[in-house]
């Protein structure tokens, strides 16, 4: 789960990580006399939305007076922001945070991520905050500082003071610096998180404070974490959320071939095949290893639900999840849906014989495959002639 | 010979009397595989599917020397289900679980890596993996044992079905498998692509290896170049997710291109730059391999 710059500010704070002033989290205009009075100016009035590059794209002013704070919040509010994270359509603004500004002396970048081949925590920091650590990793790796953490032990005193050090901050920073260090790792370990980051840290008059903050959270982990689950999720799409609530993995992307798999593996792989034969898939989905009917029924009603579907490709390796049941699924989906598009199927693996035989018998018009690769083409070929 | 299994195994199923344990254990014992019990606590004393049940895993150690461990405890006690498994002196754990948090992996890792340290030999393989077979001798997993045949052609994967796919073909174009092994999906795993490789470099039985990868993470990268730097048997790969968005989760916890590492182009890049031969057409993977081994033979032969 992503998390916007506010919620990942409160867990910051939850563990005691000095953030600034917050005035409000505005939905309406209208809350911004009260959001101006409960911090002090200047604020800076930010769009909270799940992409990074706000600042470029407008979707962060400075505001000294109530006046210039007004015309921020209203230019901001509502607004539709692009930024290279957003893609072409980017992201409607339907929330901003209000916050005292602080005076800046110098910006750092500090995270904490999962480093998968040493199978642990790592605390990334540089001295050089404010810039996308991806492009300094690349344009100067020794600009960049790691520090790998215990997840039994979390980060220690002397493995904080030793990036303390590194970053070359000021002897009086030190102790400082070594708790936020080792509160952000404990709000990376206590809240299960994948990637914790605050870009920039800064250095102000007053010491240091979390300017910018982004917190992604292990969905597994959900089920131990009640502080995340009462989260709305911000980054699934209305069909995204619906085929959750039924255990179906589905993403939703930009071609005209609807797909269901079963396996995330083989579902990328239909991707690819769709793509080397000519199409584009509209979506990625995963029916799961514990499908049943009524699953691949609610499956295929969230595909057809998809305008930008043209033709629907069924590709099903039977393991588990038995061929007959798959046609049984799709069969009563088509009875629920009315089908305006071309569907291709290809079966293979346990019971297949029995799948074919109930499609091949139900008088729904079909097309069928034996192979992957003849499937994807057939299904370009629908989605073409559909058009 | 194979890796890793074989019918001198002797293999307990941890989450026995579960609903997916006891359908998996089934098939496992339906297939011939050296099933010798299972664990589930408070359960012990009892039989189930005509083996015995034990409460905890030293005491199924004990009772029946199994040296592996087929684990299905449900996600939330899953890494306490395998920490309980490396502590009763199993050494090889393969655990089927998906949506185990990843900082409980994080966690059981290091586990293993001190017991390795202390002279111990535990590998895991997984989790949120198929398993792994050798066919005709062993399977501890959930993969249909029937598209499996003996032979030569090792596999190692991250994904399920995609394996099958790949099995399905290799077997259809004549081709059997010493042991198909499921690394899983996740983001920390167990056993990574690279140390597979190693497992069948040293395997006489294997004669070539299919490797099963995609986006997120570094590993068939690092695999590659184990392959340059320390095999002589040829290896082939596949990578799944070319068309897939950055920043999103396909399915898989593991499968994400994150802050442009990870990709597909990347992936596919390292593995021809070390001499790895990939197969981009996933229907492909049997044929190619299958003409490749042809050749050969004809030039051994010439």
């Amino acid at each position: 789960m992503k998390l916007v710059e506010f919620e990942s500010k409160d867990l910051f704070a939850s563990k005691g990580l000095p953030v600034p002033p917050r005035g409000g989290i505005l939905r309406d205009l209208k809350q911004l006399p009260s959001a101006l009075k409960r911090a002090k100016a200047p604020w800076v009035i930010k769009a909270q939305v799940l992409a990074g590059g706000r600042g470029k794209a407008g979707g962060v002013k400075l505001a000294k007076n109530p006046k210039q704070a007004r015309e921020a919040a209203k230019a901001i509010l509502g607004m539709t922001l692009v930024t290279p994270q957003t893609g072409e359509n980017g992201l409607k603004v339907r929330e901003i945070s209000v916050e005292h500004a602080a005076r800046i002396e110098r910006e750092m970048y500090l995270s904490v991520v999962l480093d998968r081949k040493a199978a642990s925590p790592v605390v990334i920091a540089s001295a050089e905050g404010g810039m996308e650590i991806e492009r300094l990793a690349h344009e100067r790796p020794e600009a960049i500082i790691k520090q790998a953490v215990d997840p039994n032990l979390g980060l220690r005193d002397f493995e904080a003071r030793r990036i303390a050090f590194a970053l070359g901050l000021p002897p009086e920073s030190v102790g400082e610096f070594v708790k936020i260090a080792k509160g952000l790792v404990r709000v990376f370990l206590d809240y299960d998180c994948s990637l914790v980051e605050v870009n920039p840290l800064a250095l102000t008059p007053k010491g240091l404070v979390c300017l910018d903050g982004k917190v992604i959270t292990d969905d597994n982990a959900l089920f131990r974490q009640p502080v995340l689950r009462a989260l709305p999720d911000r980054e699934s799409s209305p069909l995204e959320k619906e085929a959750k609530k039924h255990d179906i993995s589905y993403i939703g992307l930009d071609g005209s071939i609807g797909c269901m798999v079963n396996g995330a593996g083989l579902a990328m792989g239909t991707m690819d095949t769709i793509a080397l034969a000519g199409g584009m898939p509209a979506n990625f989905l995963d029916v799961g290893g514990g499908a049943n009917e009524e699953r691949v029924t609610q499956a295929f009603q969230i595909i057809l639900k998809d305008p930008k579907v043209k033709a629907v490709l069924v590709n099903i390796f039977g393991g588990i999840v038995k061929c007959d049941m798959i046609a049984a699924g799709i069969l009563a989906a088509l009875k629920k849906v009315k089908l305006k598009v071309p569907l291709v199927v290809r079966l293979q693996g346990t019971n297949v014989e029995k799948g074919r035989e109930l499609l091949n018998n139900s008088g729904v018009k079909i097309i069928t495959a034996d192979h992957l690769w003849e499937a994807a083409q057939k299904a370009v070929d629908a989605a073409r002639g559909s058009r | 010979m194979s890796i890793l299994l074989s019918k001198d195994s002797k293999v307990i199923v941890q989450g026995f009397t579960g609903s997916a344990g006891s359908f998996h254990a089934k098939q496992c014992i339906d297939y011939g595989s050296p099933i010798v019990g299972g664990v589930t606590p408070g359960r012990g004393g009892t039989t189930h599917l005509e083996r015995p049940v034990f409460s905890t895993v030293s005491d199924a150690v004990r009772a029946t020397g199994a040296d592996t461990s087929l684990i299905f405890v449900p996600a939330p006690f899953a890494a306490d289900g395998i920490l309980e498994a490396v502590d009763a002196g199993i050494s090889l754990i393969i655990t089927i679980t998906e949506g185990i948090p990843v900082l409980d992996m994080a966690r059981v890792k290091k586990a293993i890596e001190s017991a390795n340290r202390c002279g111990r030999q535990v590998r895991m393989v997984g989790p949120n993996c198929p398993g792994v077979i050798t066919p005709g001798e062993c399977k501890a997993g959930i993969m249909p044992g029937y598209i499996h045949k003996p032979g030569p052609i090792g596999i190692v994967s991250r994904s399920g079905t995609l394996t099958y796919e790949a099995v399905h073909q290799l077997t259809q174009a004549g081709l059997g498998q010493s042991t198909v092994v499921g690394i899983g999906g996740d983001p920390i795993a167990g056993s990574s692509h690279a140390e597979i490789l190693a497992l069948f470099e040293k395997d006489p039985q294997t004669t070539a290896v299919v490797m099963i990868g995609e986006i997120g993470g570094a590993g068939e990268e690092e695999a590659a170049r184990y392959a340059r730097d320390h095999m002589t048997k040829p290896v082939f790969g596949f990578v799944a997710g070319r068309t897939a968005p950055p920043g999103r989760r396909m399915g898989h916890a593991g499968a994400i291109v994150e802050g442009g590492s990870g990709t597909h182009a990347g992936k596919i890049k390292a593995l021809k730059d070390c001499g790895v031969t990939v197969v981009d057409n996933l229907s492909e993977i049997g044929s190619t391999v299958a003409a490749f081994l042809k050749k050969n033979a004809k030039e051994v032969a010439a």
